[in-house]
């Protein structure tokens, strides 16, 4: 058979597969999901299922979303559990290939993974899955035992009848294959949940292959005579090659090529050190004709300037001009923030084997649609000819999450330049990555606030910042040429202020941009939560009262704050220790997260001492997955408020390595206390959501200590100076 | 290209490689060991982290031809009692989220407790602080670490 013929029977697509045993494809079939189908001879056919049971009764689950850490793996494979009524132990999981239609993200019509997304887009439809499987199996066993379906219960994992019938999945996998899939499958009624939202209940499946060195990832990948590649590319974004000599670079043993590509110039070498040793001795004269030459401070120069004019209006409510006019205290911010680069730990790596006619793709691809259309896009064969699997992330943090699928590009052109036949992983060093761009944008609020009677009477917020979308496959979500991100958390306020005006400059920079965990709350959270409660301070207000006060129309996020500050035993911002509290409220992507930290100022510079933290994300489906999200969330929003800045000189970015693009260590990490707040909404995500409270919260303890509201991050700035 | 033997988890792997070659590559390409990652390359973030005779050693920063004869062990050949507790204490607690610094960390903190039974939390800052972890696992590192030394008393 061969591996895009739709004309298969379902049944027989599930038996191709070795040891496929039974196959649900309920999800495929709802409305949703037959939307908008590709036309088939574009789709690469995987196995058409979500599920593997195999005869030792293992049940595998298939996830559409990519593990970079934040738990789609486990998370996928407890919805399954949940409704087949599996025993944890012998469920596994692993990624789903590349197929657009099986398995493409709900929210955003292609296979995808990004906005915290995984398990809000899957709850239903991964639930639907076992619940259909469990039904095929209890018909398998009624026909096999000959007593009606209705007498079978199912715990555990083991199907039994009163008669003293029993069976485990793995005996009945076949025949239940031959059942027919149920369209409408009953879900259970979450008074009857076993593993979802229960502690303990669920360990995540990839934590001893991560602990033990076995787990792969792209820059783990081997195969026989497989070249390393390293490509130099321009120090200036936007510079390109004029000319290069690789007379010595091809002399280094182990360098097997050398070849120009669009990104830059491109060393196969052996192995990663000749290729490093190869590309070091390239002589590369870039032309920066079309390239960005300005610096940090020239950009910020323009931004301020910009800040003081009218921008477009993105919302406006009242009369903010009116009401500072109309007496009160005019209270004004401005609030700076650099370009960060994601650095997750493994950089960007890929691989890919191109034998002319066919290629098979696999690294840790985040957004596989794109990517798999631009693979075949520069290679020049179809879609269906091109295997594309996503594997193990080490980290993303958005990263990978790349809205012009510029990794899959570079890694095809160099592929194609080399010419097809061998196996080719396309590796970045740290300071590839780190001078990669693609970074959180720089971008500056002007804030301006009016307290009147104790109460704030008006806001102002003035944005000025880059597109992440424009010019993308993104574009299409840009309203009237404005990037939502740019604004988003920053024109809608859980706060009732009669007078308010939110406004955007959006700016084209030759800096590349990209979203960057919690992406636009990375600056709206702040600047909102800095300001609201420095005008809280002016009003003379206590920071969670004065907050509570204001949020009537807004009960979740009143929720988590009062949560929080339950928990904290919050008496007020100061303490008598030479300590200091701050707190901020934040909801990203329908997740609602409050924050309190506590910290002070020595010698050595801020330390935060603790963070409490208060989630509601709907229904919580794996609780030790949410807090390990909110611990790393929390740490990795405190390393970079106060230690990171990618610095821009003459359009050169400087920070190349950890040295000089300072993480969070151990030493630096807070203790930290989660409460997950109870609750029956549909579940949200929690990968992104526990960053944006964070700086803020460090922001308004700092006011405390007498230190005032960082107006310009990182907090210890000259890492990279 | 030289020839040298490197004595990698009691089993001696012939790699061909540049004297220069950092011991991280000669180990990861020459030995196909790929357990040990690279993730900075200048011993700022700890993913290389190997012992050799015992003593955590940036496998990035130390050329294959200053290693000699010294026994080096990797993730892949970690067999101590300390090693095994401390995997099994990640493994419970759920330490690793990506998982890629992992490694490094597993072998940092296991040298650790094999020179400290009962590190106190200034200890374990100490020697765990050349590990970086981006995702910040770092709460669940340090209770994993109390933990396989509770579990190694007595
Ligand atoms: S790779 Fe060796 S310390 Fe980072
Ligand atoms: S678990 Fe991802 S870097 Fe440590």
């Amino acid at each position: 058979m061969t591996m895009h013929d739709r004309s298969l029977s379902r049944r027989s697509v599930l038996k191709a597969g070795a040891g496929l045993v039974i196959g649900a494809y309920v999800a495929a079939r709802t409305p949703a999901f037959a939307q908008n189908q590709p036309a088939p001879q574009q789709v690469n056919i995987a196995p058409n299922t979500f599920l593997i049971i195999k005869p030792d009764s293992t049940v595998t689950v298939l996830c559409k979303h990519i593990e970079m850490g934040q738990g789609p793996l486990t998370g996928m494979a407890t919805l399954v559990a949940e409704e087949l009524d599996a025993d944890w132990a012998q469920m596994r999981a692993e990624h789903a290939p590349s197929n657009p239609v099986l398995y493409k993200n709900l929210l955003f019509g292609l296979q995808g993974t990004g906005g915290s997304s995984a398990i809000a887009n899957s709850y239903d439809q991964m639930r639907k899955v076992g619940a259909a499987a469990r039904e095929m199996l209890v018909a398998a066993a009624a026909e096999s035992w000959d007593v009606p379906a209705g007498e079978i219960t199912v715990e555990s994992g083991i199907m039994r009848h009163r008669s003293g019938k029993q069976g485990r999945f793995g005996e009945f996998a076949d025949k239940a294959m031959q059942m027919a899939v149920p369209s409408d499958p009953k879900l259970k009624d979450p008074s009857e949940f076993k593993l979802i939202g229960k502690e303990g209940a669920v360990k995540r499946l990839d934590s001893v292959e991560k602990s033990n060195g076995s787990a792969v990832f792209t820059l783990d990948i081997n195969e026989p005579e497989m070249l390393t590649v390293l490509v130099a590319r321009s120090p200036r974004f936007g510079g390109k090659v004029a000319s290069f000599d690789a007379s010595a670079a091809r002399k280094v043993p182990g360098v097997v090529d050398v070849k120009q590509v669009p990104t830059g110039v491109a060393v196969y070498a052996t192995g990663f050190w000749p290729a490093k040793q190869g590309r070091d001795k390239l002589k590369i004269s870039w032309d920066d004709s079309a390239a960005e030459t300005r610096s940090t401070a020239d950009i910020l120069g323009e931004f301020r300037e910009l800040s003081t004019k009218a921008g477009r209006v993105v919302k406006a409510k009242g009369d903010f001009d009116a009401a500072a006019a109309d007496g009160g205290q005019l209270v004004e911010a401005e609030f700076v923030f650099p370009y960060l680069a994601h650095a997750p730990m493994e950089p960007l790596n890929s691989f890919i084997h191109w034998q002319g006619e066919t290629a098979s793709a696999r690294y840790g691809c985040q957004f596989p649609t794109p990517d798999h259309g631009v693979i075949a896009e520069v290679l020049g064969i179809g879609v269906d000819k091109i295997k594309l699997q996503t594997i193990l992330a080490g980290g993303s943090f958005g990263r990978r999450a790349q809205q012009s699928a510029q990794v899959a590009r570079e890694l095809a052109e160099v592929a194609k330049a080399f010419g097809p036949g061998r196996p080719i992983k396309l590796v970045w060093t740290r300071e590839d990555d780190m001078r990669g761009g693609f970074y959180r944008p720089f971008g500056l609020h002007r804030m301006r606030g009016v307290v009147k009677d104790g109460k704030i009477a008006a806001w102002s917020d003035t944005i000025v910042g880059q597109s992440i979308m424009k010019g993308s496959a993104f574009e299409a979500m840009m309203k009237d040429g404005l990037d939502p991100t740019l604004v988003e958390g920053s024109n809608e306020l859980p706060y009732e202020i009669a007078n308010f005006k939110c406004e955007a400059h959006q700016v084209e920079i030759g800096v590349p941009v990209l979203w960057w965990r919690s992406v636009g709350h990375t600056h709206t959270g702040y600047a909102v939560e800095a300001f609201v409660d420095q005008l809280l301070e002016a009003a003379g207000q206590d920071p969670v009262e004065g907050r509570l006060a204001m949020m009537d129309k807004h009960p979740r996020h009143a929720g988590v704050l009062r949560a929080v500050a339950e928990k904290a035993d919050w008496k007020g911002a100061k303490l008598e220790t030479g300590r200091a509290r701050g707190v901020a409220v934040v909801e990203s992507f329908n997740t609602f997260v409050a924050q309190i930290v506590e910290m002070s100022v020595g010698d050595s510079g801020p330390k935060v001492h603790k963070v409490w933290v208060a989630v509601d994300c709907g229904v919580a489906v794996n609780p030790d997955i949410i807090r390990a999200q909110m611990e790393g969330g929390v740490g990795f929003a405190l390393g970079h408020i106060l230690y990171a800045e990618q610095p821009i000189d003459a359009g050169r970015p400087v920070a190349g390595n950890f040295d000089t693009y300072r993480s969070l260590r151990i030493d630096e990490m807070p203790e930290i206390d989660v409460t997950i707040v109870q609750s029956t909404e549909k579940p949200t995500g929690v990968g992104e959501p526990g960053v944006p409270p964070l700086g803020p919260a460090v922001a308004n303890a700092m006011a405390r200590l007498g230190l005032g509201r960082p107006r310009q991050l990182p907090i210890v700035p000259g890492a990279a100076a | 290209m030289a020839a040298f033997t490197l004595s990698i988890n009691g089993q001696a792997h012939a790699v061909d490689v540049d004297p220069d070659t950092p011991l991280l590559w000669a180990i990861r390409d020459g030995a196909g060991l790929t357990g040990t990652k690279y993730g900075c390359g200048v011993a700022q973030c700890g993913a290389c982290t190997v012992h050799i005779d015992g003593q955590s050693t940036r496998s990035c920063s130390l050329p294959v031809s200053a290693v000699g004869d010294r026994k080096i062990t990797t993730i892949e050949g970690l067999s101590s009692k300390e090693g095994r507790a401390v995997q099994a204490a990640w493994a419970a607690i759920d330490v690793p989220q990506c998982g890629y610094c992992q490694s490094g960390q597993v072998m940092s903190a296991t040298a650790l407790l094999e020179q400290n039974k009962a590190p106190t939390d200034r200890d374990v800052d100490l020697a765990m602080n050349g590990n970086i972890c981006r995702c910040a696992t770092y709460v669940r590192i340090r209770a994993a670490i109390h933990q396989a030394a509770k579990s190694l008393e007595g």
